[in-house]
């Protein structure tokens, strides 16, 4: 393994953007919304594509407007056929963030002559060459440091009503604290951070490092604190363990098993499956501990 | 247990039960259910006509070179067919779409939609590592049933990670789906990126997986979907009352007998199958979509299992149709991606339109009950106001012609705003309950009077009821009785008054309308 100057970076920053998607993620957990990641991870390719056409550019902001904007029309979108349709949850989901994929597809595809919009990229993301920048520090990674403070802030800052929100939405609206303007918040939340870090690390690193992380601390601790702490932890050391994976044992198992030479693979899939090793890992000791272990006792997460 | 199995009617199965259901409604139902398919056939005809109408509009502007609005005789030529390829792709991609149809009405009512979602991305490293490892063995990785043989042991593996979480952790569904999706999309990125690193090759037969490309369609593929398709549609009809069981009341099935386990498996494993045969034409991120959208548009249509499966096959079949005709005309257009826009333009229209559950269906109907309990609140609140004029005085239903009532008085009695009592004053005048007399002044009409005993009379029989014996505290009565005053029938009034003596408890309830005023009684 020949470890450089870049790896250092392509680690850093894709522990910062794992760690600002673990945060929502573990609200996303509690509300049952964990699939809004996927959804809006899918929903937002109309955004760009339109962000594109209407400035004839890839500038970064039109880009991100647009993102935003269809991230958050899928869940309000979603919301809406759901109480006005009364379509199953999932289901209204699923028709909104199919419907807008296959629209963001053929506006891409209509436009392909002028467009240099790959919708592969936007799945898989590219943190390798993300944070080759003329600086010493990459852009990137100042924008996932934001990402993270910001994230940071307003849970620190909203910490209790997103607690109670999330536990007894009855008890939150009782006592004045709106358990829908919580949930349209975090769903905002969700959208930003997944359009912010989707453009440099691709969309499925999203959706893992937003579910992964917070499952596995789910399923180590009862407490709130604790769970936030440890999907933060992890969703960090998965980063790692991930490029490192994506550096060394993939390519190693590849040989091994006779299917082939090759060097290094994605980045950001391999921390996705890290994170998924990691999840396994705390879903054995969770099935051990409930065997042989004492009763565990303290809050239970809602049934 | 056998003494049940055959109490319940049929204990075999009994192919497409939907046809049994209609003969019992008799011609009425058939004709209906028929319109409306037609109907929806030319609404979508028309729809996809504007589709592909609309499509070379946006592009134009932007490519100037790309797409030419085609010739008539084209259009038709295409959308009857005529052409050999698009024969072939029709062919395979609505063999597809009707059989995704089928099954995902299954999914739907087991509210597991998304586990469809799950299920695609997980097929991805199984055909990456199909590709990898039929290369390595020297054989053809880009083969169709190589790719789709690795696609769906993905698959399976998938929906067996889902199911093993929700037993054995107290993680939710979307938990679990989520995580499969991620995890296992993640693992499959790995292998198509070390899959370009190969000497042997790119990846590009692999991104039509993921993608679709409908077009590249070989008619040995579309056979082979054909008959896949078929085979899941049969499978569907053949279980389709274990299925029906399944998903309306699943411990019922285990009770039954029914292999409740079993028929879960079958029923994941044809979801499986729809997935996987539509990689190649819709593609690994849409797939998803053939099974959830037709049926969630066909759920407005019907309240009947039977009827929905066939018009969620149909809708599939039209979509389909509809994409394919879109991207024939327009190459540049991608099909998978059309005919997921075709099926959500039809979801669309159904949930608006839709005579079952559409959105304006249920509006005319909760506004129709609105008006009706409105107008109730208003007889009764004419009544309440002349008795406490009254005071008590004299027998039940003397007071009623005397006094006039105010508008103002009205408004102060009950939470109406102004706009409100006034729309309420207009229907009762239309209705010939409510008279003007003047400035801001009404009476109750000899027939108003009637209804408003009636009403008043329902009311309070409810309030003793609950009283006396739903051991209701008389200060919550009043609410319940306003809920349930609204839905009573006659008949049960009827029972009601055999029920209760009169004048239980310091309430006077009004004698019947209809028997003590026979002139002023409503037929």
């Amino acid at each position: 393994m020949n470890w450089t100057e870049l790896d250092t970076w392509i680690v850093l920053t894709a522990a910062l953007v794992a760690m600002a998607c673990a945060l929502p993620g573990v609200f996303l957990l509690l509300n049952r919304q964990s699939m809004l990641g996927d959804a809006i991870s899918h929903g937002v390719l109309p955004g760009l594509a339109i962000a594109f056409l209407a400035t004839g550019s890839r500038a970064p902001w039109a880009m991100l407007l647009g993102a935003v904007i269809a991230g958050v029309l899928t869940g309000v979108l979603t919301q809406w056929v759901q109480r006005f349709g009364q379509v199953e949850g999932g289901a209204s989901m699923g028709v909104v963030f199919c419907f807008l994929f296959a629209l963001g597809l053929i506006l891409i595809r209509t436009a392909a002559d002028h467009v240099d919009l790959d919708p592969g990229c936007v799945l898989y993301g590219s943190i390798e060459t993300a944070v080759v920048d003329v600086n010493r520090v990459p852009r990137i990674f100042w924008i996932s440091g934001a990402m993270l403070g910001v994230n940071a802030l307003l849970t620190a800052l909203f910490y209790k009503e997103l607690k109670i929100a999330s536990f007894d939405p009855d008890l939150a609206t009782a006592q004045g604290i709106s358990a829908v303007w919580v949930r349209n918040g975090l769903t905002i939340v969700t959208a930003i951070t997944t359009v912010m870090a989707f453009e440099s690390v691709g969309s499925i690193l999203v959706i893992a490092m937003m579910v992964a992380p917070a499952a596995a601390a789910s399923l180590l601790s009862h407490r709130l604190s604790v769970i936030m702490w440890l999907s933060l932890l992890l969703a960090g050391l998965a980063a790692v363990l991930g490029h490192v994976g994506a550096l060394t044992i993939f390519p190693a198992t590849l040989a091994k098993l006779g299917l082939g030479k090759t060097g290094a693979t994605s980045t950001a899939g391999m921390m996705a499956v890290t994170a998924g090793v990691l999840f396994a890992l705390a879903f054995a000791w969770s099935l051990v501990k409930d065997r042989f272990g004492r009763q565990t006792s303290g809050i239970r997460l809602p049934a | 247990m056998s003494a049940l199995r055959h109490e319940h009617r049929g204990g075999r199965v009994t192919p497409c039960p939907p046809l049994s259901g209609l003969s019992e409604r008799g011609a009425h139902g058939v004709t209906r259910t028929t319109l409306v398919m037609l109907c929806l056939y030319i609404v979508l005809m028309a729809f996809s006509a504007i589709a592909s109408e609309e499509a070379p509009r946006g592009g134009r502007s932007i490519t100037d070179n790309s797409i030419q609005w085609p010739a008539p005789e084209l259009i038709w030529r295409v959308a009857t067919l005529q052409d050999y390829n698009t024969r072939v792709v029709f062919l395979g991609v609505s063999a597809l779409s009707s059989a995704a149809g089928l099954v995902g009405t299954f999914l739907l009512l087991r509210k597991r939609s998304l586990l469809s979602d799950a299920v695609s991305h997980a097929t991805l490293p199984g055909l990456a590592l199909a590709f990898l490892i039929v290369e390595a063995a020297g054989g053809n990785g880009r083969a169709l049933p190589v790719l789709l043989a690795g696609a769906a042991v993905g698959g399976v593996l998938g929906m067996t990670t889902v199911t093993l979480i929700r037993r054995f952790s107290r993680l939710k569904d979307d938990v679990a789906l989520a995580l499969v999706l991620s995890v296992f999309f993640g693992l499959g990125v790995c292998f198509i990126v070390a899959i370009q690193q190969l000497p042997t090759g790119n990846a590009a037969g692999l991104d039509h997986m993921i993608y679709g490309k409908a077009a590249a369609m070989s008619s040995g593929d579309a056979k082979l979907i054909l008959g896949a398709g078929l085979v899941v549609a049969l499978i569907c009809i053949a279980l389709f009352k274990e299925f029906r069981l399944l998903c309306f009341d699943e411990n019922f099935a285990a009770v039954q007998g029914w292999p409740r386990i079993l028929l879960d498996l079958m029923l994941m494993g044809l979801v499986v199958a729809v997935t996987v045969i539509g990689l190649q034409a819709v593609g690994l991120l849409l797939s998803v979509a053939l099974l959830i959208v037709p049926a969630a548009a066909a759920r407005f249509w019907s309240e009947s299992l039977g009827k929905t499966a066939w018009i969620a096959a149909a809708i599939g079949l039209v979509s389909g149709w509809g994409g394919v005709l879109a991207s024939a005309l327009f190459p540049k257009l991608p099909a998978g991606a059309m005919i997921v826009l075709v099926a959500c333009g039809v979801f669309a229209f159904s949930m608006l339109f839709g005579v079952r559950r559409g959105v304006w269906v249920r509006w005319r109907e909760h506004r129709r009950v609105k008006q009706r309990v409105g107008h109730q609140h208003l007889m009764r609140a004419c009544y309440e106001l002349l008795e406490s004029r009254a005071n008590g005085q004299g027998s039940a239903g003397d007071f009623l012609g005397a006094g006039q009532i105010g508008f103002d008085e009205l408004l102060r009695r009950e939470s109406w705003s102004h706009h409100v009592l006034s729309g309420l004053l207009r229907v009762g005048q239309a209705a010939g309950f409510v008279a003007t007399e003047g400035q801001n002044q009404f009476r109750l009409t000899a027939s108003g009077r009637a209804e408003a005993r009636r009403v008043v009379r329902n009311h309070r029989l409810w309030e003793l009821y609950l009283i006396e014996h739903a051991d209701v505290a008389p200060s919550h009565v009043h609410h319940d009785a306003d809920e349930i005053e609204h839905v009573v029938d006659a008949n049960i009034v009827a029972r009601l008054e055999e029920m209760l003596s009169a004048g239980v408890a310091g309430t006077v309830v009004p004698v019947n309308p209809e028997l003590s005023a026979p002139g002023g009684a409503r037929s």
